[in-house]
């Protein structure tokens, strides 16, 4: 199911990013997504990705990749130097969410943000009925192994926009492999978000 | 008779179709004049060693050039006649390697300033007769690239597929991107930085003053004296001291440890001391003191950063591959990610892999698997869009 949400996830994101377009991907992993738009949407495409296994994977499939944690210096880009910035399923990995999402407007002149929805009615079961920290197929790390260290909803996110002022200009919600239209924040596992400046 | 050499035919044979090695190999020679440097000297004759390996397609589009470092020299792959060690990047170029030699046309010389065939202090002044010592001009790197640019067009190669090489190598190869960017598709620096810092010169200083300390150097004067400089060797322990790092030298080091004698001899007790001793020695046999002089200098004033990085005027088009270790501290990984800043800061496309790596600085020959996959993939991709579409 995770991987079928993501490839749902990864197809959507292909068909918001413009042809051509200069697209940064933060935490692109082992390259899959940025291959994707490589291949469908002819994008001028670099990420960055902190594990050196993912690195070795993105050259293999010929793709820029700069080893470097996205929490670290996103400062040395130059202003709306590309179309796209991308965090996909990244976001929840990130230390100082207010700084990276400050620069990736300053960088990008639209912020795609995909992440999993920690709201979503079985992770609320899960909590509720068994007292655990929830293992689910869509996160399926225990809670002292898990990579997130941040645990966001829709709501948590749209509120997050409205208090910093940022322009929520498309939103995208994914649940088993479909999308799902009503009452995200309970049933979508996934959400895909864009943002842009309020001008 | 007849059946031993057959037999070593074989064995050479063997060696080549094996160990995906380029096999015996020779060092050219190319020859030219006038060479005008950038404080204004001239050179009034200018000799460069170098090999080749592979061929050059009709396009010339295939073309790498291999930058050394300090102490290199042009012989990177393959066997000269005789020997049993290799060119010192072995495990890197040859037939399926990372520099793959059926698909690449490699290139190597040995740098301006040097003393593996290169014009430099001991070679001899064709006004006076006799070795430059001393009276060598000052050089710095772009000197150096500005040899290596003759090279390649008497080579007929209008443009590189790529420029690569590891720490004064790596400086080379940025220098390269500087001056002559148009003349490269691509640039491969590894364990390299883009200005030198205090702690570095520190280190070619104490270098430099073990040479120029020994009364043997002679304020340079010391050719055709048969005379040896203890100082040199002093100055490559050193060296290979900031070359490792505290856990390969202890893992390399840890076999054995002496009982103190009930009077202290100053012999080498330790295994660290042997080897940095017998690399000190060996290392005299091979490297001139002058050029260990000259080249630490051009080391110490590179710096890529002014005017400015990368020339504003010029359109550049050319992606890099910037590698570093993670337990290099005579190169630290951050001085790797400042040269990343500077080509993201010119909107440059640039991929970056801080290697996990106990080696030190030394890593950069050493951590060959690694290394392959990045450079391989990364020149794989290049190849079929420069050399592959237009054959």
């Amino acid at each position: 199911m995770k991987n079928k949400n993501i490839l749902l996830s990864h197809l959507k994101i292909s068909s918001i990013v413009k042809e051509k377009s200069k697209v940064l991907d933060l935490g692109c992993g082992n390259g899959d997504l940025m291959l994707l738009l490589e291949q469908n949407k002819k994008v001028n495409i670099q990420g960055v990705e902190i594990s050196e296994k993912a690195i070795y994977e993105c050259v293999e499939k010929g793709l820029c990749v700069i080893h470097s944690d996205i929490d670290g210096d996103l400062n040395s880009y130059l202003d709306n130097s590309f179309d796209f910035v991308i965090l996909s399923h990244s976001l929840q990995q990130v230390k100082r969410i207010d700084e990276v999402l400050k620069q990736c407007l300053r960088i990008g002149k639209k912020v795609i943000i995909a992440f999993p929805n920690f709201a979503h009615i079985s992770l609320r079961l899960s909590l509720f009925f068994r007292g655990r920290a929830p293992v689910t197929k869509c996160l399926p790390s225990r809670w002292n192994n898990t990579p997130n260290i941040r645990f966001l909803s829709i709501k948590d996110f749209e509120l997050f926009c409205k208090e910093k002022e940022y322009k929520i200009v498309e939103k995208y919600f994914i649940t088993n492999s479909r999308f799902c239209y009503a009452f995200p924040n309970l049933f979508a596992q996934q959400a895909i978000f864009v943002i842009e400046k309020k001008h | 008779m007849h059946s031993s050499a057959q037999d070593s035919n074989y064995l050479k044979w063997s060696i080549v179709l094996f160990t995906k090695t380029v096999g015996i190999v020779q060092t050219k020679y190319f020859n030219f004049k006038n060479l005008v440097l950038s404080n204004g000297k001239i050179l009034a004759q200018v000799s460069v060693a170098y090999e080749t390996y592979g061929t050059l397609n009709k396009y010339k589009n295939n073309a790498i050039l291999i930058t050394h470092a300090f102490t290199g020299d042009a012989h990177c792959a393959g066997y000269h006649e005789g020997d049993e060690k290799p060119g010192w990047w072995e495990t890197m170029i040859g037939p399926g390697k990372a520099f793959d030699t059926n698909k690449y046309f490699i290139i190597c010389s040995n740098v301006l300033g040097g003393c593996a065939g290169t014009t430099g202090p001991s070679s001899k002044n064709p006004q006076t007769g006799t070795e430059y010592a001393t009276d060598f001009p000052a050089i710095v790197i772009s000197d150096m690239i500005k040899v290596q640019k003759k090279l390649i067009e008497f080579l007929g190669i209008k443009k590189l597929l790529c420029v690569a090489g590891g720490s004064m190598g790596g400086m080379q190869v940025l220098q390269w991107a500087m001056d002559y960017p148009e003349m490269m598709y691509s640039a491969i620096p590894i364990a390299a930085t883009s200005k030198s810092t205090p702690q570095q010169i520190a280190f070619n200083e104490v270098g430099r003053q073990a040479i120029m300390g020994d009364s043997n150097w002679q304020k340079g004067h010391y050719y055709n004296k048969d005379v040896k400089n203890n100082g040199l060797s002093v100055a490559r322990m050193l060296g290979h001291i900031t070359y490792m790092s505290d856990i390969s030298m202890k893992s390399k080091f840890s076999k054995g440890e002496p009982e103190p004698n009930e009077k202290f001899d100053f012999n080498a007790d330790f295994e660290v001391e042997k080897y940095l001793r017998h690399r000190g020695t060996t290392f005299l046999d091979r490297f001139d003191a002058n050029s260990y002089l000259y080249l630490s200098k051009a080391i110490d004033y590179f710096n890529v950063q002014k005017p400015n990085f990368l020339p504003e005027d010029k359109n550049i088009d050319i992606k890099f591959l910037v590698i570093s270790f993670e337990s290099d501290w005579l190169y630290p990984a951050y001085q790797s990610e400042e040269i990343v800043k500077l080509l993201k800061a010119k909107s440059q496309k640039v991929t970056y892999c801080n290697i996990h790596s106990t080696y030190g600085h030394d890593a950069f020959l050493l951590e060959a698997k690694d290394e392959t996959r990045l450079v391989g993939n990364f020149l794989n991709k290049l190849y079929s869009e420069v050399c592959s579409s237009e054959e």
